[in-house]
């Protein structure tokens, strides 16, 4: 399959067994280089799918805070409030890529607290405004900050180079993002629309999954159907907790819900840890 | 590709092809090699690392009749899991026990979870936090709770007809105030060891395997004084300041044993012959209300000494309990309400205990200390041993003012296996 070279996997084999020795410190080195490049050569076809994407997803962001901003603008306090999860939801399934921007990142998506409260501005402050002021006013300027970062973040996705072990990492990092702050119901602590975000992290990593399945299903067909699997569990549950269009706000849930979801997560993330095996020879 | 029914989950392992290179870095940084493939290679290369520890004699045999954790002299500390079955599927839980079995066998030798893969892109095999460390005579026991049988009215894996009737949830005792989140489970992990690095590390590694099967619903470590604080191996003292644990079956005498604790033929459904049942309570003490109890109120309450543990009126530890023994104005010195006359009854109910003591920090609510007793007893007979004893105590015991149960479960703890076999066979089977 042109997704798996074998050659190229034997170089990369190698190149462990460079790191293995430990003993020459330029060939490791040399053998590293290799990694990447027969990687990026291995999973091509991968990564530029998935780099189609994700600057899809930024780019529904972009309008999707286009018009957020503009109701947060025009002083139209319940039609912002409306479309502040479902819009945060596009970033959240591209993380993996969004968060490359180290410095966009924060002005976009800090919480309170994670920034000093001079710098603090993006989705998070926004929402403060909206839930516990109950106002837009005063606010006019942050979405207007808000919308010049994220065309600019727009701007700068076309530069991400997307390697094999960004997918990798990515898929599980959306979920661990989901288990250390979705799942404590911290991200959107005023709003309470956490579900949202819990929802795009685990559609953003099964895009990941998807996109392996046929590579993945060669090394190890179990593993794969026991990812699908879990992932429907955690669909089944994320079903439950629908409300019309969108998702119920995080305080409905009870304690047994949320453990449920967080169980559900774990269950998930474990097997889904294991999709590294396609870089192997086979 | 892991086909093979008696072999560890993909998790944990996995078809080893020729081109794949090993790498086992972890303890002592000695890089290995392994061109074979299969298990087989790598129980081998385990095989030699772990005889250093086998004669240390920190190694407590996995396989066995019994199960071991139940007779075993008892660890320094305990880490003790209750669990929820989530999967529905049968097979998904004979899956687990066959996984939970050979993980288990190799934990207890002291060896790691599976070789370290040279594949930077997969998280390790073994979690890691055991390397190097002895096996510290880790012990792993399995029990199933009544709810693995039937739950909600359902029949759940087609077990319903195979629940022995001693394997019910305890009746509710007069003073008890369970917690949800303390209580019950459809599986236990009961794992000792000397060390407790080494039995959290153990308890890890199967939950991991069990992701997907199995969910925790509670968990909570316990300790003893270590052997090496008391070499004289003097019975362990309870949080409060007691011996704790002078009377109970010998666990050498295998006549004992069978009458008090190991499940016999004919007791029940076969499946549970040479396994026990197990009791779990996790009783908080008020230590700060121990605490400003006078000694004589003290020794009154436990009916023994609190220095030399000898029944009050007597000399000695171990001297027979002697409740006809009256003081000179005619008062038992063995009160009726002490907690050893009640426990004891008229001793023809014996329980083999496995108590160890817990804390958990503080008592958020009250800013007391959150500490106390997580006891457990093994047994054949519930019904005829902890049933009758806790009723007794719940009623009278003078102990019931400064403890209080806020945590309760029962298990079967299956029998043993051999080499081949699993926990767990001659129920799913």
């Amino acid at each position: 399959m042109k997704l798996l070279k074998v050659s190229g996997i034997l170089l990369l084999s190698s190149s462990l067994l460079f790191g293995c020795a430990n003993t020459d410190k330029t060939s490791k080195q040399e053998g590293d280089k290799e990694t990447k490049n027969t990687h990026s050569m291995a999973l091509d076809g991968v990564t530029k799918e998935y780099r189609e994407y994700a600057i899809g997803q930024i780019e529904e962001f972009v309008k999707a805070t286009e018009a957020f901003t503009t109701a947060v603008k025009n002083g139209e306090l319940d039609k912002a409030k409306a479309l502040y999860g479902p819009a945060r939801m596009y970033y959240e399934r591209a993380e993996p890529i969004a968060e490359v921007f180290g410095d966009l990142d924060p002005k976009i998506d800090a919480r309170e607290g994670e920034v000093s409260e001079a710098e603090w501005g993006g989705y998070h402050r926004i929402e403060k405004g909206l839930w516990i002021e109950n106002t837009t006013k005063g606010y006019e300027t942050f979405a207007e900050q808000l919308m010049k970062d994220v065309n600019l973040l727009r701007a700068k996705v076309d530069t991400v180079e997307v390697t094999p072990d960004l997918l990798i990492t990515g898929a599980v990092d959306l979920l661990n993002e989901v288990s250390t702050s979705k799942v404590t119901g911290e991200e959107d602590r005023y709003s309470h629309t956490d579900l949202y975000d819990f929802a795009a992290n685990v559609e953003g990593a099964e895009k990941i999954y998807q996109l392996l399945t046929p590579a993945l299903k060669k090394k190890d067909e179990q593993v794969s159907k026991e990812i699908q699997a879990r992932f429907d569990d955690v669909y089944g549950l994320l079903n439950q907790h629908k409300k019309g269009d969108g998702y119920k706000l995080y305080t409905e849930l009870t304690k047994a819900q949320v453990k449920e979801l967080s169980q559900a997560i774990d269950a998930l993330a474990e097997p889904l840890s294991q999709i590294g095996i396609v870089t192997e020879a086979s | 590709m892991t086909n093979n029914s008696n072999s560890l989950d993909p998790l944990i392992e996995k078809r080893l092809s020729r081109r794949d290179i090993l790498k086992t870095a972890g303890i002592g940084g000695v890089g290995v090699i392994l061109g074979a493939s299969g298990l087989g290679g790598i129980l081998s290369i385990n095989e030699s690392k772990a005889s250093t520890t086998e004669t240390n004699g920190e190694v407590v045999p996995f396989y066995g009749k019994h199960q071991s954790g139940i007779t075993t002299k008892t660890q320094n500390h305990v880490y003790f899991v209750s669990l929820d079955v989530s999967t529905s599927k049968k097979e998904d839980l004979v899956k687990l026990f066959k996984n939970w079995t050979n993980a288990a066998a190799l934990l207890t030798k002291g060896k790691a979870m599976g070789e370290l893969s040279g594949n930077e892109f997969l998280p390790p095999k073994d979690t890691g936090e055991a390397a190097g460390l002895s096996a510290s005579n880790l012990t792993i026991t399995f029990g199933v709770g009544p709810s693995l049988f039937i739950k909600d009215n359902q029949d759940r894996f087609g077990l319903k007809h195979k629940k022995p009737k001693e394997l019910a949830d305890l009746p509710k005792f007069p003073l008890d105030a369970l917690e949800e989140d303390w209580t019950g489970g459809d599986l236990c992990i009961q794992a000792c060891a000397d060390d407790l690095q080494v039995a959290f590390h153990a308890v890890r590694n199967l939950i991991r395997i069990a992701r997907g099967k199995a969910t925790l619903r509670w968990a909570q470590t316990g300790f003893q004084r270590t052997k090496q604080a008391d070499p004289k191996n003097e019975t362990p003292r309870n949080l409060f300041g007691f011996k704790d644990g002078t009377v109970g079956p010998d666990v050498n005498s295998e006549k004992q044993m069978n009458q008090h604790v190991w499940v016999q033929p004919g007791d029940g459904p076969n499946w549970l012959v040479n396994g026990s049942y197990l009791v779990v309570r996790r009783i908080q003490m008020f230590i700060e209300v121990w605490d400003r109890t006078n000694l004589r109120e003290q020794e009154n309450t436990f009916g023994r000494s609190r220095d030399s543990g000898a029944p009050l009126g007597q000399k000695d530890e171990f001297d027979k309990l002697d409740f006809n023994h009256k003081k000179e104005n005619g008062e038992d010195y063995i009160p009726a309400n002490s907690h050893v006359r009640l426990s004891h009854g008229d001793g023809s109910q014996q329980i083999l205990r496995r108590a160890y003591s817990y804390s958990n920090g503080m008592d958020v609510k009250t800013g007391s200390f959150d500490a106390g007793l997580l006891f457990k007893c093994f047994q054949r007979t519930p019904s005829k041993q902890f049933i009758p004893i806790q009723n007794r105590l719940a009623k009278m015991d003078k102990l019931n003012e400064y403890t209080i149960h806020r945590g309760s479960a029962i298990f079967a703890c299956l029998p043993g296996t051999k080499q081949g076999g699993f926990i767990g066979e001659t129920l799913f089977n």
